[in-house]
């Protein structure tokens, strides 16, 4: 009999960025425990949600981004539950006309360029936070109606790598387009799992298992892992997978059960009626669509194929969008995208970490980054003297340019090259008998005569020289 | 003199006769002196609100129904649940009139949580018909209608998600006018039905029902389903001429198969009433109507309300606010809180509505019931490309005994008694307008208009009112 294989997808719910929430005017973002409230959040007797603009607009932002298909009109519904973390009793929701549907997400697996196609990504609203004790519950009712949006993948994803992959894909698009902070340490981005397994023979998937609520990726790949494992062992022994809600425990390793299908909540959904149809122009979808920054992946490809960037310096370049974008403007000015590559993945993003620095703290132009890179690929600096100038740039928080006069430029004049190898030649006279007996010394010289005259001489002449002076031995 | 039309109190005041403290004053002595038998209010204001304005409204006392969030205020919605609730926001409408200068004179009860059309609900006790104590006012603003007939105030504010302003206007002998839906602000309106809840008014004549509604009316950004504003005033167009005005009534309505008595000499006065239409110019029709969709019009009420309530309602859980009983856990106490707060008929209710928009049932029963309101709102706006209005008698019967009066769901079914809600499943603008006595009980008849054309309505009933003579009429309850 053939392996099991597994068939994973994933609804991650994130955070939107915005003032105010999604129905009402209170602060979205940080506060005191029951401060960002209004009557609406608490779900006070005749209050009425007001649509975010904001959040609408951010929404379709990703919606686009994901490749899918938007809707002319837009509409809520509700979901209907008890609990008291949603104080109206119902949740705002997109159930039947999503902001988006049938889009997809590119991802790059060990096997190739991957589709990963998305269900559809819906505009609803936060619960509240909840703490219980062991006598009491405490609520903090500042999340209650913040702009959350639900994408949900097919099932298409088939291991744990992959699910990551998409996961760290797609909150780059929301940071990308700075739709979200997708913190998931400040709960900003939440993963509900769903796995099953089939073999490969078998046209119809599997029964899915659910697992709700994980927050953080390491802990959704521990996750699908684990449930792999559970549910291939039950198969393996003759055993049938039920359909049923479960909870990862990150300390048991392993999920638990929740409830089965049978005492699966009917949220009732229905249209939200206190939120007329909203028309979505052509021009305003259209705006949106123009204003869309090229995303991490078609970057990384560029990065790659266009340019010839190294794999993983691309990806190192991509996966912020300042850096990306700090890099693209510095190569519009000229300099060589390679080379430019390498000093900043080589050189820049080890000194941003070594000094605990962000990229907000480099205070060198993209004009001035370009024109030292531009005389380093023309041999009129050394590498190494690129990177003084940066080093000197940041530190001492001078310009660029300035630094680049002070230092000054190589030492490529032959005579003055040939004086300073034979300063080497007198000073290392060990050398010269290693290489009287066969040894090959170039590089261990060119390494004392770069001590020397700390990196300035022209490599290249240095190089024609000292074969000359060599040879003459 | 709080028994007297706006103009003329306005008038009083303008000349000094009386001020707007006495008036407030008169106000409380009558509500207090009626609330023993008539129980119009949950609460009666102990102090008068001082607000200065020069709008007409200013000084003029008015009766605000207990399902309207006013801010430091109790509002019950007259239902335990919401015993001891004070708000802390204030409703547009209320804030509008407070602005306006009006005076509130207390919070009207209501069948509980608006649910209910016999003013036999409210958690503090039924309300009594001020024409015959023996007799229901109706429901659900049945406060507002009571204290308008009365003569405590001139004008109250009432809500209409069926007919819950109009039938007890009718029942009460006054003008009862639902807008058009989003014509006033819902902000602080409890919800009951949300796409079919209206805020409008009560009062004696259709001028003062103008009147403030000019002040009501508007956009608001709190309310996302109001109307644009309209640069007209209604109290400016009420004498505009109605001649070649085409009204219809409905034929499937006006059958009286059983041969009802009452029912017989409604019917004749409303007949009579669509000859003094006539010599106004009016022209009135009659026409034919699917009786199919006319029967379908209650059960598909019933459905979408129902559905609608149980949601809306959700938010009574007493943890939030409201009257929350302690339990063992969370979910205990909302349990509780949710069991010993509601009536009987309101959990009848919840439970309709949560077992219509069961997944199993929702498209078979709640997406049926909002097919059929389609149909029947197209159908509407067909004949409304013809005609103006719809005329029909207000209520197939006088205020019943109480004895008679149930809000149970029953099996009893009148077109007649059930036409209003059309008003409210397309959102169209309906008025009530007193025209006669059966058995020493007021009787009225209801024009409802197309959507946004408040104006028109209006005007169209104020002409007939002139005719019917019994604008700005009290009750004659000691």
């Amino acid at each position: 009999m053939s392996k099991y294989i597994p068939v994973i997808g994933l609804e991650v719910h994130c955070e939107l960025k915005s003032n105010s929430k999604n129905f009402s005017s209170s602060k979205n973002g940080d506060g005191e425990v029951n401060t960002n409230l209004c009557p609406l959040d608490i779900g006070y007797p005749g209050t009425l949600p007001v649509v975010n603009r904001e959040a609408v607009r951010k929404s379709l932002m990703v919606a686009l981004a994901l490749n899918c298909e938007v809707p002319q009109k837009l509409c809520f519904d509700r979901k209907n539950y008890y609990y008291p973390d949603l104080p109206k009793g119902y949740q705002i929701t997109q159930f039947g006309h999503p902001i988006g549907i049938h889009g997809y997400v590119m991802i790059d697996t060990e096997s190739g360029p991957k589709k990963i196609t998305i269900q559809d990504t819906h505009l609803e609203e936060d619960t509240a936070n909840m703490d219980h004790m062991s006598t009491y519950s405490l609520i903090d009712y500042n999340r209650a109606g913040v702009p959350l949006l639900e994408t949900v993948t097919d099932p298409c994803i088939s291991s744990a790598d992959e699910a990551i992959l998409y996961l760290e894909a797609y909150r780059n698009i929301l940071l990308y387009l700075d739709a979200s902070d997708a913190r998931a340490d400040l709960g900003q981005i939440r993963v509900d799992v769903n796995v099953s397994l089939k073999r490969e023979e078998d046209k119809e998937l599997g029964t899915r298992v659910e697992m709700k609520n994980i927050n953080s990726f390491k802990t959704v790949r521990e996750a699908i892992v684990s449930e792999i494992d559970r549910q291939t062992k039950i198969l393996e022994s003759g055993g049938i997978i039920e359909q049923e809600t479960r909870r990862y425990d990150e300390n048991l390793g392993t999920s638990v059960f929740m409830r089965s299908k049978v005492d699966a909540v009917d949220y009732k959904y229905y249209r939200e009626s206190n939120i007329p149809e909203i028309r979505l122009r052509d021009s305003f979808i259209s705006d949106v669509k123009n204003s869309l920054p090229i995303l991490e992946y078609e970057r990384r490809h560029k990065y790659i194929d266009v340019y010839g960037i190294g794999k993983v310096d691309a990806y190192t370049l991509t996966k912020d969008k300042k850096l990306s974008d700090y890099f693209e403007k510095i190569i519009s000015y000229g300099s060589n995208p390679v080379d430019t590559s390498n000093m900043i993945v080589g050189f820049l993003l080890g000194y941003i970490n070594k000094n605990y620095l962000s990229l907000d703290d480099i205070n060198i132009n993209e004009e001035d980054f370009s024109s030292i890179i531009k005389m380093m690929s023309d041999s009129k600096i050394s590498n190494k003297q690129a990177k003084d100038i940066f080093t000197k740039a940041i530190e001492d928080n001078k310009n660029v340019m300035d630094i680049a006069k002070e230092i000054g430029s190589q030492i490529s004049d032959k005579e003055e090259i040939r004086r300073i190898i034979n300063e080497v030649f007198s000073e290392n006279s060990k050398v010269i008998d290693d290489y009287k007996n066969g040894k090959n010394v170039n590089g261990f010289i060119m390494g004392l005569i770069m001590k020397k005259t700390s990196g300035k001489v022209n490599p290249g002449v240095t190089n024609i020289v000292l074969k000359e002076e060599l040879e003459k031995l | 003199m709080t028994e007297l039309l706006i103009d003329d109190i306005r008038k009083e005041l303008d000349d000094g006769n009386v001020t707007s403290d006495e008036l407030f004053n008169e106000s409380i002595e009558k509500a207090n002196k009626f609330q023993d038998v008539y129980n119009s209010f949950v609460t009666i204001m102990d102090k008068k609100e001082e607000v200065n304005s020069n709008s007409l409204l200013s000084g003029i006392p008015y009766a605000l129904k207990d399902n309207i969030s006013t801010k430091g205020i109790l509002t019950t919605g007259s239902s335990n649940i919401l015993k001891d609730y004070i708000p802390v926001y204030d409703a547009t409408v209320y804030r509008k009139l407070k602005e306006a200068g009006a005076v509130l004179v207390g919070k009207t009860v209501l069948d509980e949580l608006a649910m209910g059309g016999s003013g036999t609900t409210g958690h503090t006790g039924i309300v009594r018909n001020p024409w015959n104590k023996e007799r229901s006012i109706g429901g659900s603003s049945s406060g507002s209608a009571a204290s308008v007939a009365l003569g405590i105030v001139p004008f109250s504010i009432g809500s209409d998600t069926g007919d819950s302003i109009r039938k007890p206007a009718a029942y009460g002998g006054i003008v009862g006018f639902k807008p058009t839906y989003g014509r006033v602000s819902r902000y602080g309106l409890f919800a009951f039905a949300s796409s079919l809840d209206t805020v409008g008014v009560m009062a004696r004549s259709i001028r003062d029902i103008s009147y403030v509604m000019d002040i009501i009316k508007g956009h608001d950004d709190n309310d996302m389903t109001s109307l644009p504003d309209e640069n007209i005033k209604y109290s400016d167009n009420l004498d505009n001429d109605v001649s070649g005005r085409k009204l219809f009534y409905i034929k499937e309505a006006l059958e009286n198969n059983s041969g009802n008595e009452e029912l017989k000499r409604i019917i004749d006065n409303f007949y009579r009433t669509v000859d003094k239409a006539r010599e106004l110019g009016f022209e009135v029709e009659e026409v034919s109507f699917d009786k199919v969709l006319l029967e379908a019009v209650y059960p598909a009420y019933n459905v979408i309300s129902c559905a609608e309530a149980t949601s809306n309602n959700s938010n009574l859980t007493g943890i939030t606010f409201g009257n929350r009983v302690e339990g063992s856990n969370i979910n205990d106490i909302m349990i509780k809180t949710r069991t010993e707060g509601f009536s009987e008929l309101i959990k009848r209710r919840f439970v309709i509505g949560s077992y219509v928009l069961q997944k199993e049932n929702q498209d078979k029963l709640f997406l049926n019931a909002c097919r059929v309101r389609r149909l029947i709102v197209d159908k509407m706006n067909e004949l409304f490309k013809r005609y103006d209005g719809l005329i029909l008698p207000s209520t197939e019967k006088i205020a019943p005994r109480f004895d008679e009066a149930s809000d149970k769901l029953g099996d009893d079914y009148l077109i007649l008694g059930n036409h209003l809600i059309i008003g409210n499943f397309g959102g169209f603008p309906s008025i009530s307008i007193p025209s006669g006595f059966v058995n020493d009980m007021p009787i009225s008849v209801n024009i409802t208009g197309r959507a946004k054309e408040d104006a028109l309505v209006l005007n169209m009933a104020n002409k007939l009112e002139g005719i019917l003579g019994f604008r700005g009429q009290v009750s004659k309850s000691e």
